[in-house]
């Protein structure tokens, strides 16, 4: 029973790393920029929710109507006033720039709101449960965040391969010159392709602060689950992120079944072998 | 004569140390076909990323509608209605056929050209609409490319060397095809290696060598000699 | 007669100046314990083991490419090989050095198959994976004190030398040596076939694979030689320390963001760099530290603009304002008639 209870915790848990892997999976195969500090930009919407929850005195799941805005509105302008000058064939200036910008948000976090850990408190929605047959109890919040997880990721799927914001996304990702060619101007498209990344790392960072409890210095450890989940997956496919991202869930709570030292270890050699037996990720879709 | 839409005066480019073009001076006037004709590195291609913008300039080395546009973006220039069918089609192999015309018209620029009527040109297409676009082959490419650019309604239209690697009989219907399309009121740039085929559709002629615009004039007035004059310099 | 007038020089008058003054320092700095006192004796061997990271680092990503973001795994796994070696097969601290570098690199064999699948940036994330794997595993060791860490016994660190005056100079001079045989190393490599072949890959990876150079093998050498030598340097590290715990030995910030940011401040790619990154590092580090987080705010954005504005660091600068070189890897065309 515990273990069938560990899966499926596991699986719902790996909602919310999908949720960490599609912002870095969306700007990678739009313009192959890897967000060194994306899994602090995470942590800085937990923080952000949390000062709003505590500013505004409503619901952290209510914050979401305004950190998803503002997590947008800053990958923007980070895309177009500092990352896209990095862009271009050496990968150097982007990593480091980013690595840069992980130190600067986990320092700056640090500065101002300690190191002690935080939690969101979202009142009766957290310990409410459902029953299923065969006796397991699944929280509410679990669900919704899994249910939000697939949601985020259909409509991400939606607009990438539906809409005419996609068609530019793809366009300017295939063949930058001739994106510019046909009117498209390509620091733009960037530039609403890191604000879709952080609006979806806005929701992240919201239902990671209401989960668990977290501090400044976790962003880096997010950053890896979220990596781990898009090269599990496979490269460029966002149903494939949120396989990788369950995946990554159950192997993390089956290892902590066996014994709580292993949790984090568990996922890491399951993304280890899937490197070894399939590099390019289970279902891979780009190089 | 009008002012010309299009000019270019004293263009330079370089890429790095290198300098490919040397003082080109260009006209193109509203409704007018040019051709420019050159053998491999006489400069055409890098005329055309200087004037769409891919290749930076001193702003009033071209000038467009009046305005100097030298310096400006590419998407910029796009805006202002200057279009391209680029060498080797360069369609979006993430696209799918339509997908590849729609986003040509994502601008929303005015004009008669849109899906419906791009489909009655080539035919071929509608038929083959929802494959990726790399799936087709070589000719059809070529007019998804041409459909591409015209579906942005441009009032000037790039072609640049549009024969290269087609079939002789793919050549001729794209070039039957191409008086339909400029029909409109639409100046053209058609940069050939194929010089039978440039003079068969363009009014004037820049011969180009080297990186400079070795003879011009109109088609029906230049000799065979003094083309393969210009052409190979001998 | 003309083709003997030219020869291929790598020497300028601007480097044999600094070879001359890098030995007239070289002897200083042997010398310390006798002229330096404790606190500087320390803070030097500091710079001389950040100096060899920075150094390693700068051949891995300025040289090979591979950007790695998981040297603290290196680092923390020569930490704790010295420490077992120590105290499980009683191997004295000396020889559990080498030793440490050496198990570096064997372990490094088959990281490279694992993580070589990834590409560029993936790589480095790869890399951090590996570094936390290291973390987790060596946690889960409770002969090495798990989570919390061990200290190494006092005799242990007693039989190394008799006096305390003693030991302390030799830790110096094992972490001076440390730098020197790493510059010395990377300079061999650099200037070997292998050097070639590596700026060769760096300038182009497409046109060195049409001649004929095996990327794969190359990266791999650089890669395992780098895991052994920074492995060497973090048993040095932690016999310095004295202590060592999982969180300090993977420690990303120490051993890895520092180290970036030297070769980046110094430049990237360049032998100069990391030394003239390391000195700045420093001068930062004791003027600034006192202000705690906003002295790393101050490194991060310090780390970004360099980055942007001057990718190629202040050595760039320098060079790209004189053309001076003080390690001479470049060759120059020599007229000998001008010469004599």
């Amino acid at each position: 029973m515990d273990w069938i209870n560990a899966i499926v915790q596991g699986v719902l848990l790996g909602g919310l790393y999908a949720l960490f892997a599609a912002g870095l999976s969306l700007i990678f195969g739009v313009m192959r920029l890897v967000n060194i500090a994306h899994g602090d930009f995470i942590v800085l919407a937990a923080f952000l929710g949390l000062s709003l929850t505590t500013a505004l005195g409503v619901n952290p799941l209510t914050v979401l109507l305004f950190v998803v805005p503002i997590m947008a509105g800053i990958g923007y302008v980070l895309q177009r006033g500092v990352l896209n000058q990095t862009l271009g064939d050496d990968i150097l200036p982007p990593l480091l720039v980013t690595f840069g910008l992980s130190i600067i948000i986990q320092n700056g976090l640090l500065e101002i709101y300690s190191a002690d850990p935080q939690k969101m408190n979202a009142g009766a929605l957290e310990t409410a449960s459902v029953a299923v047959p065969g006796g397991l109890h699944i929280g509410v919040l679990p669900l919704l965040m899994f249910v939000v997880a697939v949601a985020v990721i259909a409509g991400l799927q939606w607009i990438f391969y539906r809409s005419a914001l996609g068609r530019a996304f793809r366009a300017v990702s295939d063949k930058q010159d001739i994106a510019q060619l046909i009117g498209l101007n390509k620091a733009h498209v960037f530039g609403l392709a890191m604000a879709l990344s952080l609006a979806v790392v806005g929701i992240a960072g919201v239902f990671l602060g209401i989960r668990t409890s977290f501090d400044p210095s976790i962003g880096p450890g997010r950053l890896i689950f979220g990596f781990e989940a898009v090269i599990i997956g496979g490269l460029g496919n966002l149903w494939g992120t949120l396989i990788g991202g369950i995946i990554l869930g159950v192997s993390q709570n089956i290892g902590a079944q066996i014994n709580p030292g292993w949790q984090l270890l568990a996922g890491h050699i399951a993304f280890l072998i899937v490197l070894a037996v399939k590099p390019r990720g289970l279902f891979p879709r780009i190089d | 004569m009008p002012d010309p839409l299009l000019s270019t005066k004293g263009l330079d480019a370089h890429y790095g140390d290198f300098q490919a073009l040397f003082g080109v001076d260009i006209n193109v006037h509203p409704g007018e076909v040019i051709a420019i004709i050159g053998s491999n590195g006489a400069g055409k291609t890098t005329l055309m990323r200087s004037i769409t913008g891919l290749l930076s300039n001193a702003p009033d080395m071209v000038t467009y509608r009046g305005d100097a546009v030298g310096g400006l973006r590419a998407d910029l220039i796009a805006r202002k209605g200057i279009a391209m069918v680029p060498e080797g089609r360069q369609l979006f192999q993430s696209l799918s056929v339509e997908e590849n015309l729609v986003i040509g018209g994502q601008m929303g620029r005015k004009g008669s050209w849109d899906l419906q009527k791009i489909f009655e040109l080539f035919p071929i297409l509608k038929e083959r609409r929802s494959v990726p676009a790399t799936a087709l082959s070589g000719g059809q490419q070529q007019m998804v490319a041409m459909g591409r650019a015209l579906m942005s309604n441009p009032d000037l239209i790039l072609f640049d060397e549009i024969s290269l690697g087609l079939a002789p009989i793919i050549i001729k219907s794209i070039y039957d095809a191409l008086p339909d399309i400029i029909g409109d009121g639409m100046s053209a740039i058609i940069v050939e290696q194929d010089i039978a085929k440039a003079l068969s559709v363009a009014r004037r002629v820049y011969c180009m060598q080297e990186g400079r615009i070795s003879l011009e004039g109109r088609s029906n007035e230049l000799s065979r000699e003094q083309i393969s004059a210009a052409y190979f310099g001998v | 007669m003309s083709s003997s007038r030219y020869t291929i020089s790598r020497s300028s008058p601007a480097s044999r100046i600094a070879a001359t003054i890098g030995v007239i320092l070289l002897i200083a700095l042997v010398a310390a314990p006798w002229w330096a006192g404790r606190a500087d004796m320390r803070l030097l061997s500091e710079i001389f083991l950040y100096l060899s990271l920075a150094c390693l680092w700068n051949l891995l990503a300025g040289y090979a490419g591979l950007v790695s973001v998981g040297q603290q795994a290196f680092v923390g796994f020569g930490g704790y090989m010295l420490f077992a070696l120590a105290m499980f097969a009683g191997i004295s601290p000396l020889a559990a050095i080498p030793l440490a570098g050496l198990l570096g690199a064997l372990i490094a064999v088959p990281v490279a198959f694992l993580i070589f699948r990834l590409r560029g940036a993936y790589f480095a994330i790869g890399t951090w994976v590996i570094a936390e794997v290291f973390r987790l595993s060596f946690a889960q060791v409770s002969s090495l004190g798990g989570g919390s860490g061990t200290s190494i016994p006092v005799g242990i660190v007693r039989s190394m030398a008799s006096s305390r005056s003693m030991r302390e100079a030799t830790t110096y001079w094992l972490a001076l040596g440390m730098a020197v045989l790493v510059l010395v190393v990377i300079y061999l490599l650099l200037r070997s076939r292998n050097g070639l072949a590596l700026t060769a890959i760096r300038d182009s990876e497409l046109a060195s694979s049409s001649y004929g150079i095996d990327i794969w093998r190359h990266k791999f050498v650089v890669y395992v030689v780098t895991a052994g030598l920074t492995a060497s340097t973090g048993a040095l590290i932690f016999l310095q320390k004295l202590r060592i715990s999982p969180d300090a030995a993977f420690n990303v910030n120490d051993w890895t963001a520092f180290v970036i940011f030297i070769v980046v401040i110094g430049g990237i790619g360049t032998l100069e760099g990391p030394i003239i990154g390391v000195i700045v590092f420093f001068l930062l580090r004791e003027t600034l530290a006192d202000l705690g987080t906003t002295y790393l705010l101050i490194l991060g954005l310090v780390a970004i603009v360099v980055m942007l504005k001057a990718p190629k660091g202040i050595w760039g600068l320098i060079k790209a304002r004189y053309g001076i070189e003080l390690f001479p890897l470049s060759r120059r065309v020599v007229d000998q008639k001008s010469e004599n």
